[in-house]
Order: C-alpha cells, then structure tokens, then sequence
C-alpha cells in the first residue's frame, strides 16, 4: 500500500510535534524510522493508524484518509510499547478479537508465537510481566499480516535472545508475503541489518529518508590532516568535524573511493551512529 | 561464512565478497548451487531485498546464473573471472597500502623486495 504524507503537522497547546513533514513510502518494505525521544515518531504512527487527527496537512493511504476508516483500519496494525490490550481479557481472547478485526489474520502463526514465548492462553493480560505483554504484542502484530505493521519500541522488557526469536520471525514472514512494515526502535544496531529504508526525525522533521544500502555506502567517516580533509570535504555535505593533535576526521556524504583518491583514512558510519550525529545537531548550527 | 556483516559498509557487497572468495578457493566449485536470497537473509537476518542485490550483481558479471526453479548455481568460467579480476585491483587494494606503510617506516624498496623473497616460515612448524 502506498503511504503519502503531506505537509503533516500535529501540535499539542503550544508544542509541535511534527512539523510540516512530507515523504512517501511507495513500496512494501522493512522501514525503520529512527529518532531520538520526542521527535514525532510516535505522534507520526498514530495519526498514520487512524487513531489521532494531524492539526494540519495529511496522510493518504491509496489516497483515502484512515482516521475513522473502517475499511482502511483493517489493514493497518499498530503495536507500541504498552498498554495495547485490555488488562482483563484472557490472551484467548485478545486472539479471539484481533482474529476477527484482521482479515489476513494467522490464527496458527498466533498460537506458534504463544508457545513460542511461553505464554499460557488462559492467562489475563494484567497478570503478565512487561516482557510478557510485549511478547503478545509481537504475536498479535505478526499474526495479524496487515499489509501496514506498526511496531512503535514493542519490546519494552523483552530479554535478549526472545528479541533476537522476534526479528528472525519477522523476517521469514516478511520473505513469505512482503508487507510494509514500519519499525521505530532505540535498539537501531540490533534492527538495523533489517532495514530496507531509513528514515530520521528530529524535532518535528524529517532529516534523511534513504535506502539502508545507499548510507552504508555514502555515509563515510574520513580522517587525516586537517588541509587533506578540508580539501575533500569542500563543497560536500558535513555532518560533524572533530579534530585531536592534527588529525581531524569528518563525518561526511562521500564515496570511499574518492576519499582514497585524496589521502584520506576512510571509514564507514553504522547506522545508529548516523543517526546520533544527525539528531545531535546543535540548534542553528 | 563470515558470523556477522559489518553495518558500516554494504551488506550486498559483503554478501558479493564472501561468494566470489568461496568461488576462488573453491570452496564452492563450478555447477555447484550457492544459498538463495532467503538462505543468506535468514542466515545473517537481513533485509533478503539487499541479499538479492549482492546475487544478482553476480549474475550481470557472470559469475553466477540462475536454474529456474531451483536455485543459484557458479559458472564454468566463474573462477578465473574473478582471479582475474582481484588481480586487477591487487595493486590498488594491497600494494598501495603497503608502500605507503613502508615510506612512512623509512624502508626502502630494496628492503621491501626482500621481505617479499624472504621464506616464509611461519607455517612450517
């Protein structure tokens, strides 16, 4: 499905959350989108759900409109960090009510992820750990197969080898039927192989939407004396300078082999680190 | 295979890189199958779009070509394809370096000719 965000703008009294972003996501993909807190993603993947109004500007899913759009809803699944069910259903019936909301829904894929995560499906959602709930909230956004899957941060409490269980599960349903799924995680380097596409917030705005491939190859890291590196970074886009005893490197959009061609010490920016460099910019720097 | 990808360069290429040196030392002959898009995605958990890049950048060159149905396979000249091209960029990638290494350490060129003459014997226990 595609996704059209235009002009999109969401305050609260005085604050804006997002401000005036606009990007299109064409195709069925893995998406991270990457911020630090308080940058719009939540705001963003709410009003994208159909579950708050933006205050300006809009989000055209097939060009329609999902807030109160029954049949768009449908399609679309959001988990995010808590509180996604109600505390005193069963986890059957939690199922039972995602089933008949989601019309691709895997009842079988459910039940495997229950087991998988060693819930029991008589238990009620207040009586789970943290780790547990997400654990279901995982379930329910896999087996739902929307053809736009949310996942806001869903594994609050979750250990390490149940996340890694998570990412290879979501990867073999995504190679089975591509579907858009958008993914918004702190835990960038754990995720970040996954990624099709990347996009950052900050502030309100979009800084950078690029394929994942295309970062790994242009994002660059080069270091030398400090004329060499000018000398290459003139007229190209500077992320970050830093310079120590007449070294200095630059975080910079390049290719390695031109950086080569001048002298310069190359290396490659991971992803997480790109997007602490891009959000940690100075206001008005 | 390698047991992890380094995300700070491109995955395809890394993907690419692992193969073709399969392919020069044999590791995998010529007819042989390699792993799918979906092998190496599930193996490395990524995304399989960026695994299929790497595939079919070999393909275009030759190196690999596609049994339909059934999978991947390396190409009778595969091989030498690949030694010939490494030799190519065995100047740029590994000699470059090394003489800009030696000029920093002061060693000269005849220095250098004879550590590359000199017998090895860091195998020969």
């Amino acid at each position: 499905m595609k996704i059209e965000v235009k002009n999109l703008s969401k305050k609260y009294k005085e604050k804006a959350a997002l401000n005036n972003v606009s990007f299109t996501l064409d195709e069925p993909k893995i998406y991270g989108l990457l911020g630090r807190n308080g940058a719009g993603k939540t705001t963003f993947m709410d009003i994208l759900s159909g579950q708050i109004l933006p205050s300006g500007g809009e989000i055209l899913i097939d060009g329609e409109n999902p807030f109160d759009n029954q049949r768009l809803t449908e399609s679309i699944c959001l988990i995010k960090e808590g509180n996604n069910f109600k505390k005193d259903l069963k986890i059957k019936n939690v199922l039972k009510i995602y089933s008949y909301f989601y019309p691709n829904w895997d009842q079988e894929l459910a039940e495997d992820l229950i087991q998988e995560y060693n819930l029991s499906l008589n238990a009620k959602v207040k009586t789970l750990s943290k780790g547990m709930e997400s654990a279901l909230g995982i379930t329910v956004g896999l087996a739902s197969k929307a053809p736009i899957t949310i996942f806001d941060e869903p594994y609050i409490g979750l250990d390490a080898p149940s996340r890694k269980r998570f990412y290879e599960i979501m990867l073999e349903e995504y190679q089975t039927e591509k579907r858009t799924i958008i993914f918004s995680t702190h835990l960038i380097d754990e995720v970040s192989l996954l990624f099709e596409e990347v996009l950052i917030l900050r502030e309100g705005s979009l800084v950078l939407q690029e394929e994942a491939e295309t970062l790994r190859d242009n994002a660059i890291s080069v270091s030398g004396s400090i004329e060499k590196v000018e000398g290459f970074l003139a007229g190209k886009e500077v992320i970050e300078r830093k310079q120590l005893a007449g070294v200095m490197t630059a975080y910079v959009y390049g290719t390695a082999s031109d950086a080569k061609v001048h002298g310069l010490e190359v290396e490659g920016i991971p992803i997480q680190e790109l997007m602490i460099y891009l959000t940690e910019r100075k206001k008005g720097a | 295979m390698k047991n992890s990808l380094d995300d700070s360069k491109p995955i395809f290429l890394q993907i690419k890189e692992q193969l073709e040196d399969s392919i020069i030392n044999e590791t995998i002959k010529a007819e042989e199958r390699v792993p799918s898009t979906n092998e190496f995605a599930a193996y490395y958990k990524i995304n399989p779009a960026t695994a299929a890049k790497g595939i079919n950048e070999l393909v275009a060159e030759g190196i690999l070509f596609k049994r339909r149905g059934v999978g991947m396979f390396v190409t009778e000249d595969a091989q030498q394809i690949l030694i010939e091209k490494r030799k190519k960029s065995f100047y740029e990638n590994y000699m470059l370096p090394l003489k800009s290494e030696a000029e920093k350490l002061r060693i000269s060129a005849m220095e250098l000719i004879e550590m590359v003459e000199r017998e090895d014997t860091s195998n020969e226990d």
